[in-house]
């Protein structure tokens, strides 16, 4: 049943993929390049069957990617492909580090906060998780690069220097990501502490610590596995933008120079591929689910939906 | 009813800040010192009042010597418009596509089920950066209708739960008894009474919008020059972060004061209508 949801996403991806390089004009001179010649370019529309109905189209199209033929980048002139895979240490050396610092104040601060439920500090650190989903992480990084390293000097504005380049770009998504974990941690752990058990495990004299410990922390691990693999799922786009305003070499910043230039080919290659992780990671994160919380395996109506539903609200760049 | 003396301060707070902004949106025109084009080569990069600089350009002037005053209400007047458009649009495609899902069930609502599930799984920035990497033009209207496409999901979902609950109603049921169409019965019974829950999406949407359309006009793939936005004011002043701050500075101080407003103002609506 999920696997057959994620099939079916799969499948739409590849049709918008196909869709969009239709669209995007003559496959035969996106593939080969725009220098071509006329003869080479006819001799590949027969190849490649263009003149055949669309759905054998489709069929070859889904078997020249099958054999990794993502085609050519017209501003290298190499595949697309390898472009794009040559960029992904950058990325996975940006994001890697913002989940570990994300979580590692992120959960405390979101548990923290629920335990104190309603009280000051709890509505003090609601507020500034909704204030860091609300900042766009452009303007994070422009106000870092200002304070950091135009104003004070401490730290290189962009571009790879030495390990001082990693502390804004990681400071900044880390900052963004830990206020979606805060948030998410915090109602999963109110939700719990509103169950009648948790009256019952008081009344029977078992103490707080222990309580929140047994039964509180538990739960706390559904929306933290589903944010992980859902940020997983996204890692080779998740620092796009923050890539961009720091002169990083990512994936990301390929993409946004990619659609800049109509690197047609590139751009594809970055959709289906950010796209396939986006639908595994979804996959993972909902089998993981029933693992973690047999409640949800036999309850037919999963409560992945619910979080992956409020993750979806987060700001979309 | 809302009860005036339930409502935070802070709320009050934003609540005024977005009025504000509304206001500005509207009547950006009239409201500009100067005209936004206006170049003025004697006039490059005057501090604003609070930076030494004098009353003649109050925020300053960039590299053209373009009025900051014009230029920022100008953004304004262009980021919440093309805001507004693709959350209004976003919400009517996605409340459509959910309320014919539920009615028609079959084949069509699993087309659109199938649709949803992929707008909700694939990262939205991709998505929009593919729309915009295939249409030709990139014009305003082109580049507002791509803003629609994002987020429409969330709306398309509501609208089928609601749709699909509002058909076991006896109220329903009594109104296709005496012959009421499907149309009628869906936009004026089951429609404005699931206004509240819509309206807290769009509260949540709506900012989201602007970060959306800020982020790509600041990378250059949104609004084009010469017209202008806040996304486009920063981006354009990137360059003069050491020598001139102010340029990039102002404009993303209203940003943050905006979405901030708009996002407490939505997380305060939403809690009150889910304890309703």
């Amino acid at each position: 049943m999920r696997a057959g949801r994620a099939l079916l996403t799969l499948f739409v991806l590849l049709g918008f993929a196909f869709f969009t390089l239709a669209a995007s004009g003559d496959p035969a001179v996106i593939l080969l390049g725009p220098e071509t010649n006329t003869a080479a370019l006819e001799a590949f529309r027969q190849k490649w069957g263009l003149g055949l109905p669309l759905w054998r189209q489709f069929a070859v199209y889904v078997d020249g990617l099958v054999h990794l033929n993502f085609g050519l980048s017209y501003r290298t002139s190499g595949p697309a492909l390898d472009l794009v895979l040559s960029r992904v240490p950058a990325s996975l050396c940006l994001v890697v580090p913002t989940i570990f610092f994300s979580i590692a104040v992120g959960v405390p601060v979101g548990f923290y906060a629920a335990i104190h439920n309603g009280r000051m500090t709890d509505r003090i650190t609601t507020m500034l998780a909704v204030i860091g989903l609300a900042v766009p992480p452009f303007l994070l990084g422009i106000l870092l690069i200002y304070i950091f390293s135009i104003w004070l000097g401490w730290l290189p504005p962009s571009g790879y220097v030495d390990w001082r380049s990693y502390i804004m770009p990681v400071g900044s998504m880390s900052a963004v990501a830990a206020a979606i974990y805060a948030r998410f941690t915090r109602s999963a752990v109110v939700e719990v502490m509103a169950n009648p058990m948790i009256e019952t495990a008081k009344a029977s004299g078992l103490t707080r610590e222990l309580i929140h410990r047994a039964h509180a922390l538990p739960n706390a691990l559904l929306p933290l596995i589903t944010i992980t693999a859902l940020e997983f799922g996204g890692v080779l786009t998740f620092a796009a933008v923050t890539e961009n305003v720091f002169g990083w070499h990512g994936v990301g910043s390929l993409l946004i120079e990619s659609v800049a230039a109509r690197d047609y080919a590139v751009v594809e290659t970055i959709l289906l591929c950010a796209g396939t992780t986006m639908i595994l990671a979804n996959f993972l994160a909902d089998l993981s689910y029933g693992f973690v919380d047999p409640r949800i395996r036999d309850s037919r109506r999963s409560r992945l939906s619910t979080v992956t539903r409020l993750y979806a609200e987060k700001s979309p760049v | 009813m809302i009860s005036l003396r339930r409502v935070p301060t802070l709320v009050t707070l934003c609540t005024v800040i977005v009025l504000l902004v509304l206001l500005i949106a509207v009547f950006a025109g009239p409201l500009s010192p100067r005209d936004v084009a206006e170049v003025n080569l004697e006039a490059r990069f005057r501090p604003p009042v609070f930076w030494g600089g004098s009353w003649d350009y109050p925020l300053g002037t960039d590299g053209l010597g373009h009025d900051m005053v014009s230029l920022i209400l100008r953004g304004i007047q262009v980021s919440v418009t093309v805001a507004a458009i693709g959350t209004f649009g976003g919400a009517v495609l996605g409340t459509t596509l959910g309320l014919l899902s539920a009615w028609t069930e079959g084949f069509l609502d699993s087309v659109i089920g199938v649709l949803v599930d992929f707008q909700a799984t694939i990262p939205t920035l991709i998505l929009i950066l593919a729309f915009i990497v295939i249409l030709p033009s990139s014009d305003f209207v082109t580049f507002t209708g791509i803003m629609i496409l994002a987020g429409w999901e969330r709306y398309a979902r509501l609208a089928r739960a609601i749709g699909l609950s509002a058909r076991s109603q006896p109220y329903v049921h009594a109104q296709l008894v005496i012959g009421a169409s499907a149309f009628r019965i869906l936009t004026r019974s089951v429609l404005p009474n699931s206004m509240a829950v819509l309206l807290v999406n769009m509260s949540i949407h709506f900012p989201q919008t602007i970060l959306l359309e800020t982020t790509l006009s600041f990378l250059g793939l949104g609004v084009q020059p010469p017209d202008t936005s806040l996304g486009v004011l920063i981006g354009s002043g990137r360059d003069q972060l050491y020598n001139a701050p102010w340029v990039i500075l102002t404009p993303t101080f209203i940003i943050l004061l905006m979405t901030i407003s708009i996002s407490i103002l939505g997380d305060w609506a939403r809690d009150f209508v889910e304890s309703d």
